[in-house]
């Protein structure tokens, strides 16, 4: 089993950088931390990847786009799916975050502040268009399971909150 | 092979594919478009979980068989899902009802498989655990709305508590894998989640200012292959793809 820590070899973080989420584009995989590890040994890339949902239909097209950029760059690889440590949305990092919020979709609050929202209809998330806060969840569940629906009502933006998950 | 791990895992998973499935027929029928997006994304993640559960099974039958194969080609007897997850969509109280009754099973079961010695059992659990907090939260909240909502909603959602509470019990039931693999520290004492299980559901009830049944009949029957008349149908849809077009992939 891993350890929280990831183990990305420096020569293969820039090749990584260009696979994006396919359902959030704008979000590079290494941003969204769903890369455990990627090490090159004997001529051949070893990466680990953890899903963000156990149901992602996302993950089996970014295994595909992991091999296909690394062939690009000139090397074979094997791509494997692990469970643990369970992915977090405390591995997105700073940079992709902010990509999250410019691509309208609210970045995850903190797991009470998460509860205060989807619970107890609490007037927190930022709308993504104005940044006003007075926004409303509309459904627990938006466009894709780890997302929710939350619309304006200064704007009247709908727009997708991205639930904590820890 | 290890035939209880084996076993073990089957019971496990076959709740949360039939259940799945269940949730997944509402794609295109929910009654309005967010709970409709809400309860197909439900579905995904139980399919999601089954995935990993019975990828783990595949290994360890070691003869060939695959995940699919093992949630498609099994006959109606061989699939050990409690009979609560197979009832049907009666309407949405019942869907929500059906859900929240096994919601709270599954949280209580989950917390407890997190701590299993079997590393990949224990990793799939702590996954799927997140995910279920969500479904928890989201059958809990409505049962409050449809109990604490109008007279016909209240009226509903009591009368599928009332129907479906038989199924219930059967929840705490244990089979010969559930105790060899107990034995072993690698299963959940069920029986043992029982009262925790009751004093959950009685508090979202009461909050939804509905009755608790009182009623101590119970049927059983799911986990040993001997399920409800609404399983053959569920079953139809479910394998008719692989039935009609034998080895068809994605």
């Amino acid at each position: 089993m891993t350890t929280t820590e990831q183990n990305i070899d420096d020569i293969l973080v820039p090749i990584l950088e260009q696979v994006s989420d396919p359902e959030i584009p704008v979000l590079s995989i290494m941003d969204m931390g769903v890369v455990r590890s990627a090490v090159i040994e004997n001529n051949k890339v070893k990466v680990q990847i953890t899903p963000t949902y156990s149901g992602c239909p996302a993950m089996d097209v970014i295994g595909d786009d992991i091999k296909a950029a690394l062939k690009h760059a000139g090397y074979d690889s094997e791509v494997e799916l692990i469970l643990h440590p369970a992915w977090t949305t405390d591995w997105i990092t700073p940079r992709g975050r902010k990509a999250l919020e410019d691509y309208g979709i609210a970045a995850p609050l903190g797991p009470e502040a998460d509860k205060d929202v989807l619970l107890h209809g609490k007037r927190i998330v930022k709308c993504t268009n104005c940044g006003s806060q007075n926004t409303r969840l509309v459904s627990q569940f938006g466009s894709t399971a780890c997302k929710a629906q939350f619309q304006c009502d200064d704007c009247q933006e709908p727009f997708d909150y991205f639930k904590c998950l820890k | 092979m290890k035939q209880n791990l084996y076993n073990y895992i089957l019971g496990i998973a076959d709740n949360s594919l039939i259940l799945g499935q269940r949730m997944g027929e509402l794609c295109g029928h929910g009654p309005s478009l967010e709970t409709d997006i809400a309860c197909t994304n439900i579905s995904l993640d139980l399919f999601g979980q089954v995935r990993s559960y019975f990828q783990y099974a595949s290994k360890l039958a070691g003869d060939g068989r695959t995940e699919d194969d093992i949630a498609m080609l099994r006959q109606e007897r061989e699939y050990v899902n409690v009979l609560l997850v197979e009832q049907p969509n009666t309407d949405f109280a019942y869907t929500i009802a059906r859900h929240f009754l096994f919601d709270v099973y599954h949280l209580l079961f989950l917390t407890e498989l997190e701590k299993s010695k079997d590393l990949t059992l224990s990793a799939i659990a702590k996954k799927c655990i997140k995910e279920v907090r969500y479904h928890e939260r989201f059958t809990s909240d409505w049962m409050k709305r449809l109990g604490d909502g109008t007279a016909e909603s209240k009226a509903k959602i009591q009368e599928a508590i009332n129907d479906l509470w038989t199924y219930t019990d059967e929840l705490f039931h244990q089979t010969k894998a559930d105790k060899a693999m107990v034995a072993e520290g690698i299963g959940v004492d069920v029986t043992k989640l029982k009262d925790a299980y009751y004093e959950k559901v009685n508090e979202v009830l009461t909050e939804a200012t509905l009755e608790t049944p009182e009623s101590k009949y119970f049927q059983k029957g799911g986990k040993k292959g001997i399920h409800t008349e609404h399983m053959g149908y569920l079953l139809a849809e479910l394998q008719y793809m692989q039935r009609a077009y034998p080895n068809m992939e994605w």
